[in-house]
Parts: C-alpha cells; structure tokens; sequence
C-alpha cells in the first residue's frame, strides 16, 4: 500500500434544462422582484477604456436550428489584456469593466448580444502571446456538461496567425469556426454543436 | 460585480486539474433525447489551462439582498409564504484537494412543490404557487459553507419517453475563482425512487457518481416544527501549485 491522494472527486454535470432562465436570468423570463437586475447584463460603462464592440452571438443544433433555450456565458481580458479576477497577478484590470457577462438566447431569435470592448493580447506561457480572444461557456437544455469554445475576430489576422493555441489545431479548415466576421461594430460568432462547421469545443 | 479585496490571503494562481470526462455524462446520451442533435461528435482539443481559464469572475456580498437565500420568502407577499415541504439545504463547495472554497456564488432554481415551475415556456397542469418564485442565491464562507431556505420540489413529467417523470431536484449554478471551474449540476433527495429510472440521472455513467449528488437526509441540522435538513456538498476542480511552474508575469 502506498500513501493516499486523499482526492475528492469533481461534482458531476447535469444539464441546465429548459428554465435555466429561472435561476440565471429570472427577470428575462419574468420573474420580477427577487434580484433587482439579471447578473451579467452590463460589462461597461462610460468609463470602460477599449473600442466599443456588440457580439452577436447564436448557438446551433445539428439540423442548423437556433437554440432558443441556451445560456452564454463570456469572460475575458480588458483593453490592456487584464482579467477582472483576484487571480490576475500581472497588475489591476480596468475597473470599470467586469469582464464577465451572461445572456440568454433570445426565445424568437435564438440571438444574443453582448455589448462589451474588445480585449488585449493575454500571455500563453513565456514568451508567448494569444490572439485577442472571448471565451464562451455555453450551457442549454440537452448539454450535459457546460461546452467551452473561444471566440477571435476576424480583423486580427496577424494575431491570429501567431496565436498558439488556434495553432493546436490539426485539421486547418475547422479554425474559421472560432473567428467571428465583422459586420461594422458587430462581430458575428455562430455555434455550431454538430456537423460539417461543429465548432472547435475545447478540454481545458 | 465588486471584488472582496482579501489582502491578507495570496491568490492561488495554479493551473486546474484536468476534467475526468468519464465521471461526468458524455454529451451524446440518446436516452436523453435532446442530447442528440446538441452534442458535439468531433473530439473536444486538449489544453492546459490558461490565464484565459485560471482567471474568472468573483462576486462580493454587497451584491446579495436580504432575502436570497430564502425562496420560501424571496417571492411571497407580506406575511406569506410558499407552499410546501419547508426545508434547508446546506453543505460545502469544495475543491478537490479538499479545501473549502471561498467567496463563491451559487445561484439554485427549482419547480415549486407541485412541480412547476415558473417559466412562460412551461405548460404543466400544476399550479402556480403565487407565492412562489423558484430562483435564489448566495455566497460562500471562509470555509466554503452555504446554506438556503426553501421548499422541497416535486416531480414532474416532460416529453422525453412516453412517461418520464423527472425526481425531485435542484438544479445549482456554482462559480468558483476560476472560470474553468464553472459548473451547473442538479441536487436529488435522499430515498427518491425516481433517481435511478431518470435519463438525465442515467446520462452519467457511474453509479458513484451519481451519488455524490443525492442530498442527505440531516435530522440533526432540523429545526424542529420549522423545517428539515438536507446536506448537500459540491466538488468543484482543484489547482496545482505554481511554485514550480513558469510564471505568467513578465511577459
């Protein structure tokens, strides 16, 4: 026998379900009075330093429909490439930026948007830097375990040539489904769970 | 959102332990149905986690109202209350060395005693509760203790088999201090004969697993005549020491 690990192991997932609005954004589905606003809705304000950008967001099933039950969830760095977190050592984010943001898709649509700014380069390891980039978490009824996707933007073409972890990609033509297009001050970032275009879904 | 400032305790800043994919469901479970055409089929790619996972979003107390972990009160008109089986739920967020986890949000929602929940998408023959909305929240202690006030949820059917009822259960939203550690899981009750027939309950494949998310029955945290008590601890990922790892600042 040898010592023990003494590891516990991590909760199981289960799936959000269809009224993770309840719980998520109880105002979006009209339960008013308990918590003043839904959390997440505001990343900025007027002092928030950065370009000013809206990402509009949609998560698609493998027939190519809109999921218009699913929760996003974004984080990312300031303008400077700072995470809003206490586990940021390199130096203080941006104050008035959270960083963070949570929406659901819309009921009709299956559209979200985030207004937010577009971040700064954050390091890889020594010596190396990403591209500018959003991570999404993406939870909906008939996903067991919440999906972890990053979002780039098309008009960071250097960045993104050097970026090492769209590097990791073996299969070259599956990179565009990370890049979002540009359509004047909106960047356009479609899901897609299964399929020819299935997203690049990460074990990090 | 508001950061605790907590000068005196240095943040750890470790890389996470990876996820063991086979303790949590795969996502194509086809007994589940919705999972079919919602699950991706290409392999996920690997990595250590970065600064871009290591970092995550840390919520202060001043966010919280006087009344949200009270579900039982958090929507009901003056001097009433929820209809139900009053009970408390209460227990840890851990990580997996072990270690309590601080400053955490948790945000819980649930059907109502009858099952059913508040939702404009919902349509079960169930009624409403009016005093009772379904969603609370909270932050963890020091020692990564919670606790919230509610009502026990009942079962409910949905349209997944012929006749599938769903066990009683709270669904739980759980932060953590990096956003690779976010996770969202649901908590069932003790002795509940609907757990195992369940496909959602049966979309993870260790019955081990599936254990460590059924509440325990507490008669010792009861109040009694009030309400009873159910224990329900949540594990979420640990972190590596970074004493011996490249540093991320200097870049």
């Amino acid at each position: 026998m040898v010592q023990s690990l003494n590891r516990l192991r991590e909760s199981p997932s289960q799936t959000a379900g269809p009224y993770v609005h309840i719980g998520l954004t109880p105002n979006f589905c009209g339960i008013a009075g308990v918590f003043e606003k839904d959390l997440g809705t505001e990343m900025v304000n007027d002092k928030t330093k950065g370009e000013r950008i809206t990402v509009r967001a949609r998560v698609l099933d493998g027939t190519g429909t809109p999921l218009k039950d699913a929760l996003i969830e974004i984080w990312q760095a300031d303008a400077a490439g700072l995470y809003n977190s206490p586990t940021e050592i390199r130096g203080a984010a941006d104050p008035n930026f959270t960083g963070w943001g949570r929406m659901p898709t819309d009921m009709v649509s299956g559209e979200c948007l985030f207004e937010t700014i577009k971040p700064g380069r954050v390091p890889y390891k020594p010596g190396l830097l990403m591209a500018p980039h959003i991570t999404f978490w993406i939870v909906a009824r008939g996903i067991n375990l919440g999906l972890q996707t990053r979002m780039y933007f098309a008009d960071e073409e250097q960045a993104n040539a050097e970026d090492p972890v769209l590097a990791r990609i073996e299969h070259r033509s599956r990179v565009p489904t990370l890049i979002a297009s540009r359509q004047d001050d909106v960047y356009v970032f479609d899901i897609h769970l299964q399929g020819d275009n299935e997203t690049v879904f990460f074990d990090v | 959102m508001s950061i605790d400032p907590k000068p005196n305790r240095q943040p750890e800043i470790g890389a996470f332990f990876q996820r063991d994919r086979s303790w949590h469901p795969p996502a194509y479970t086809p007994g589940y149905k919705t999972s079919v055409l919602r699950s991706p089929q290409k392999a996920l790619l690997s990595l250590d986690t970065t600064i871009s996972e290591i970092t995550g979003p840390v919520f202060g107390h001043g966010m919280l109202g006087e009344l949200d972990n009270d579900l039982i009160h958090n929507f009901a008109k003056p001097g009433e209350s929820a209809i139900g089986e009053r009970i408390i739920v209460y227990g840890r967020v851990l990580d997996e060395r072990g270690k309590g986890v601080p400053g955490v949000l948790l945000e819980f929602w649930q059907a109502n005693a009858g099952g059913r929940y508040r939702h404009k998408k919902e349509g079960y023959i169930a009624a409403l509760d009016p005093n009772f909305g379904g969603c609370g929240r909270t932050i963890t202690g020091e020692d990564g203790s919670y606790a919230f006030r509610t009502i026990k949820p009942g079962p409910y059917p949905w349209p997944n088999g012929v006749n599938d009822w769903r066990p009683a259960h709270i669904h739980f939203s759980v932060f953590g201090h990096g956003f690779a550690q976010r996770l969202i899981t649901q908590m069932y009750f003790e002795g509940d004969p609907l757990i195992w027939l369940c496909p959602i309950v049966r979309t993870i494949p260790d019955r081990a697993a599936v254990e460590t998310l059924i509440a325990a029955l507490d008669m010792q945290s009861t109040i009694p005549m009030d309400a009873c008590a159910y224990k329900f601890d949540i594990v979420l990922r640990g972190r590596r020491s970074s004493v011996f790892e490249n540093r991320l600042e200097g870049n």
